[in-house]
């Protein structure tokens, strides 16, 4: 289980960070969405992995998961979301203003962009 | 009066100024008068005990680990500057309220004024170095400001400019020595620093140490070869001048050397860098000042002669040479910033502070006359004035130094600057105020009002009584300052006006005759000096300036040239060398967990997230296709949260999932649907490697984690154990994020609010310029579906309205006891308006939504705000929560929680800014006539007449 979740952890990563290399605006954001699967999984699990053991208390149960990852990795989730929307927007509207979603702005498109 | 109200009035203060110049200039002026005074009554308090050699002290620890505490105490030596600061202060406003122009802002230089006063005080009274660092940043900062108010004269601008250059860069200096005597010392606080004189000389630091806090000394103090900036200051307005070059800004070096005396001075390395700069400036100003012809760059090159001189004084490193030095300072701050203060006053009424087109004022100004003459002979050293108290006292020292075993060296230079000062004193009086009236000056002068005389007046009037009167005016404080300096003992001294036939008396008669010879000869000196080639301070800084920012500027240039995607590839192998280092560096313990088995259902998953990010990287191009894939991902990732015992972080991911890809699907609409390649092979093999090293690296680094316990006990118990009893609720992530780290999610809201605010912004800037136009032509670059609004889609979702608003509120109300809450039940609200949205358009939406998402952010936030102010109440910190049960007849029992109204707020901030930011993104779309009449392409009520809804 544990091999699992790390491999996958580290696909997403990997893929995150090629995308984010890419020149364009729209993969850059598609890879930042992937890196934040995967720290968002990453700080999760470094509570370690425990099944059937949801931070629920419960008299009955006496064992529990790390539920501190969990609260942090909420927060981080719905962060993200905003650090997506803000990007997607500012992403839009460049490409609105100027037709042109490069990243790079060195590139010899012409003028001094 | 606490000391830290003293340091803190005058910042408190700079408000004032600045807001009731709309009630008139005197209101703004009597602010910055009344606050001055007030502190200075509040230090004044003080003075019988700091007199009688207690030392008065106000303690504030604030990082004591760090070392960095709000200490400030209060002795001699800060008894006597934090009163020339303040009371020279309260003169220089007095002046200035009649010697700015009406076009002045004077408000704004009243405040700044405050800020610099402050920030000298600051520096006078701190007792942490810490703390005095910042001070002492914070006066290059403000006369920075003060300097460069006249911000419409370009030498004003480059003067403020170089002020700031100089004594910031020798401020940086000083932060390194000050951190390496901290250091040496073991404590910050210069009250224990000041106990280790021997520690400290004995450390092979010291010498560093000193050599960095002198640079920082001798920068603010305009000692060779730093001088040049303070003459060029003098482009700020009078007053500012007489203030930051008389008793303030350019004595902080020499308070600084004075502070730090007992542990710095002494030794051979002291002696001759002090000494000699002292020594060095004191001659080379008083030459330049001999052959100025500006009345204030006469009167700034003396005072760089006079900071001189004191410095040396200093470097002298014997108990009577800082005797000495303390009664200059004393004596130099009342006939300077009087003598300042007469420039000024002869600049305004003649137009003009050039020394060749002024003389004979004598009888058109007698009052401005009496004032500089009596200053300007006191800067000579006549008997019985203040200057020639100290200069006897100074000329005695050097009379017995030798410097490298020439016991000559220094009393005859130290003569030949005595001879120089008096010879530009004698000057400034004969060449402005004797010899015959003349009738072209630019404006005819004439003595000013009270207002602008009345404060050197008073100044002259110390500086004769002291003259006449040294022992009872000036004696309790020179030794209450001087005692501090030396850390206790003072030898026996006089402060008396005759001493008897001393070598001192006999220098001094030769400086004043020889004086009174330059002063004869000085047009034919000032001819073979004009004639003479010297170096022009102000090109040779211009050039090291000029040359670092053409530097920096091809530094920048190659390095910042906008390639961001380099920028990222860098910052990727940066961080992939730093973790390589820290992997071959370090040690990994064995595995200490046993895996858990792998099942059928997970692997399915894994299979999932594996392919699809795959081919997403494969397909990345087609942007929809990648989107899609995108959300399989999503969506395999919270159902293994679920999985994995955390069905809160599922609930919120699998619904972020949906805002996200609607957010990213409404962008996809207006941008290409393709991603061209333009990537070069070799470009595509260096990102492949550096993201398949770093997707090693992470997934390494987790799979080493999982596979180990902790090494240290985790905080996760005390939130386990305190969830119920403590926080009121079974599910102990929502009692985390509502009530142990409320504080936290109190902020994320926040930052929530203001994305979705931002976001707006944007947009509106986005659409207010051409864009605009361009949307409302688009063309659609795909064929669009026939039906807008399919009626299915349209009826389901309505339906689903409520259903899923209800499923938000029991989302919410269970959130404390199990999965939910306010995160979760916001999103949840968010999708079932935006469904509607979606199936029944915007405009049909929009016009049905009453309140403002910004309205929404704001009360949640509001709410969140006031439901952890609630605790104040009840006398407890922010955001404590508290929560009870209650019984009511016909129910079962309920619990009632504050966290619960904190959770609702939580609720409001992420409906809003949910809502906020997809409500921006959909305003791109609209385009008239796109959105037909009705939102269901057929309205069952569309054809009734109006006027008798009743019908149907």
């Amino acid at each position: 289980m544990e091999l699992l979740v790390a491999s996958a952890v580290g696909v997403l990563t990997a893929a995150g960070i090629y995308l984010v290399l890419r020149q364009r605006t729209f993969p850059v954001i598609v890879g930042l969405s992937l890196l934040s699967y995967a720290v968002n999984v990453f700080l999760f699990a470094t509570g370690r992995l425990i099944l059937n053991r949801p931070p629920i208390l419960d008299k009955h149960v006496t064992e529990y998961t790390d539920p501190l990852p969990q609260a942090l990795v909420l927060t981080a989730i719905v962060i993200s979301f905003g650090m997506t929307a803000v990007v997607v927007m500012i992403a839009l509207g460049a490409y609105l203003s100027e037709q042109d979603d490069r990243i790079d702005t060195n590139a010899e498109t012409g003028e001094d962009a | 009066m606490s000391l830290f109200l003293i340091a803190a009035l005058p910042f408190l203060g700079a408000c004032f100024p600045a807001l009731l110049i709309r009630a008139g200039r005197n209101a703004s002026a009597m602010s910055a008068g009344a606050v001055s005074l007030l502190a200075l009554i509040g230090l004044l308090i003080h003075a019988p005990s700091v007199l009688r050699g207690e030392v008065i002290a106000a303690r504030l620890d604030w990082l004591p680990e760090l070392g960095l505490n709000a200490n400030f105490f209060l002795d001699g030596l800060g008894l006597l500057f934090a009163g020339l600061i303040l009371g020279i202060g309260i003169l220089i406003i007095l002046y200035a309220r009649f010697y700015l122009s009406r076009e002045d802002p004077m408000g704004q230089f009243y405040c700044y004024l405050l800020l610099f006063q402050g920030a000298m005080v600051g520096i006078v009274l701190s007792d942490n170095i810490l703390l005095l660092l910042v001070f002492w940043e914070l006066t290059s900062l403000s006369s920075f400001l003060l300097i460069g108010y006249w911000r419409h004269l370009p030498e004003g601008r480059q003067g403020a400019r170089m002020a700031l250059i100089v004594t910031g860069a020798g401020g940086l200096a000083m932060i390194g020595g000050m951190l390496i005597l901290g250091n040496i010392a073991g404590s910050y606080d210069l009250t224990v620093i000041l106990q280790q004189r021997d520690l400290i000389q004995t450390s092979p630091l010291y010498l560093p140490a000193l050599i960095l806090i002198l640079i920082g000394a001798f920068t603010k103090s305009a000692q060779f070869p730093f001088h040049f900036w303070l003459p060029h200051a003098m482009a700020a307005p009078t007053p500012v001048s007489a203030y930051l070059h008389s008793a303030t800004m350019v004595k902080a070096g020499l308070f600084l050397m004075a502070r730090l005396w007992p542990v710095m001075a002494g030794t051979d390395a002291w002696f001759y860098i002090v000494a000699t700069t002292g020594l060095v400036t004191m001659v080379l100003g008083a030459v330049i000042a001999l052959f100025k012809d500006d009345l204030k760059a006469l009167l700034a090159f003396s005072t760089v002669s006079h900071l001189g001189l004191i410095t040396m004084l200093l470097g002298f490193g014997t108990g009577m040479a800082a005797v000495a030095a303390v009664f200059h300072i004393i004596n130099h701050a009342t006939f300077k910033a009087a003598l300042f203060m007469t420039a000024g006053i002869v600049d305004h009424e003649a137009h003009t502070r050039d020394i060749k087109r002024l003389g004979g004022l004598r009888r058109l100004m007698p009052v401005t006359f009496t004032i500089a003459a009596v200053a300007s002979l006191s800067m000579a050293g006549l008997i019985p004035l203040n200057g020639y108290l100290s200069k006897e006292m100074m000329l005695e020292e050097a009379a017995h130094t030798a410097w490298l075993q020439s016991t000559w060296l220094v009393p005859a230079l130290a003569t030949f600057g005595a001879l120089l000062s008096a010879a530009y004193s004698f000057r400034y009086v004969a060449h402005v105020f004797l010899g015959p009236e003349r009738d072209d000056y630019p404006s005819h002068p004439h003595d000013p009002g009270a207002g602008m005389w009345l404060a050197p007046a008073f100044l002259v009037s110390l500086v004769v009584l002291i003259g006449l009167f040294p022992e009872t005016v000036a004696g309790g404080i020179v030794a209450a300052a001087a005692g501090a300096v030396t850390g206790g003992d003072l030898p026996e001294y006089h402060l008396k006006l005759w001493h008897g036939l001393t070598p001192a008396f006999y220098m001094s008669a030769v400086a004043l005759s020889g004086g009174l010879m330059l002063l004869w000869g000085h047009a034919h000196l000032n001819r073979a000096w004009t004639n003479s080639p010297r170096p022009e301070a102000k090109t040779i800084f211009d050039a090291i300036v000029g040359t670092a920012t053409r530097i920096s500027r091809i530094l920048t240039d190659r390095l910042h040239d906008g390639a961001l995607t380099r920028y990222a590839a860098i910052f990727v192998a940066f961080t992939l060398g730093l973790a390589g280092y820290a992997w071959l560096s370090g040690t990994l313990g064995p595995q200490t967990r046993a895996p858990l088995e792998i099942a059928a259902l997970p692997l399915i998953g894994w299979i999932g997230v594996i392919v699809s990010t795959v081919l997403m990287v494969a397909f990345h191009r087609r942007r929809l296709l990648a989107l899609i894939l995108m959300g399989v991902v999503g969506l395999v990732v919270s159902v293994s949260f679920n999985y994995l015992s955390a069905p809160d972080l599922a609930l919120t991911q699998i619904s972020v999932e949906v805002v996200t890809i609607v957010l990213m699907l409404l962008a996809l609409n207006f941008m290409p649907k393709e991603t061209p390649r333009e990537s070069s092979p070799v470009r595509k093999t260096r990102d492949a490697v550096l993201s398949i090293g770093a997707g090693l690296g992470v997934g390494g680094l987790i799979y080493a984690l999982m596979r180990r316990d902790f090494d240290l006990p985790t905080i996760s118990e005390y939130h386990l154990n305190n969830s119920y009893s403590g926080g009121g609720g079974t599910n102990v992530v929502n009692v985390i994020l509502v009530d142990f780290r409320g504080f936290d999610t109190f902020g994320e809201i926040t930052v929530l609010g203001i994305a979705a605010i931002v976001i707006f912004a944007v947009t509106q800037a986005v659409l207010s310029g051409p864009v605009r136009g361009r949307l409302l032509n688009r063309k659609p670059d795909a064929p669009q579906s026939g039906d807008a609004h399919p009626l299915m889609m349209v009826v389901v979702t309505r339906m689903m309205m409520p259903v899923a608003l209800m499923v938000a509120a029991f989302i919410f109300f269970r959130g404390h006891n199990l999965p939910g809450g306010g995160f979760i039940a916001g999103l949840i609200a968010a999708i079932a308006v935006v469904m509607q949205y979606m199936a029944s358009g915007f405009g049909w939406a929009a016009e049905r939504q009453h309140v403002p998402y910004h309205g929404i952010i704001g009360s949640g936030v509001l709410v969140a705000a006031v439901t952890g102010m609630g605790a104040w109440l009840a006398g407890e910190p922010f955001l404590t929560s508290a929560f009870g049960y209650v019984h009511l007849p016909g129910l079962e029992k309920f619990e009632l929680a504050t966290a619960a109204l904190f959770d609702l707020g939580v609720f409001l901030a992420v409906v809003g800014a949910v809502m906020l930011a997809l409500e921006s993104f959909s305003r791109f779309a609209w385009q008239p006539g796109i959105a037909p009449e009705h939102a269901m392409d057929i309205n069952p009520a569309r054809d009734l007449d109006p006027k008798n809804p009743e019908e149907v």
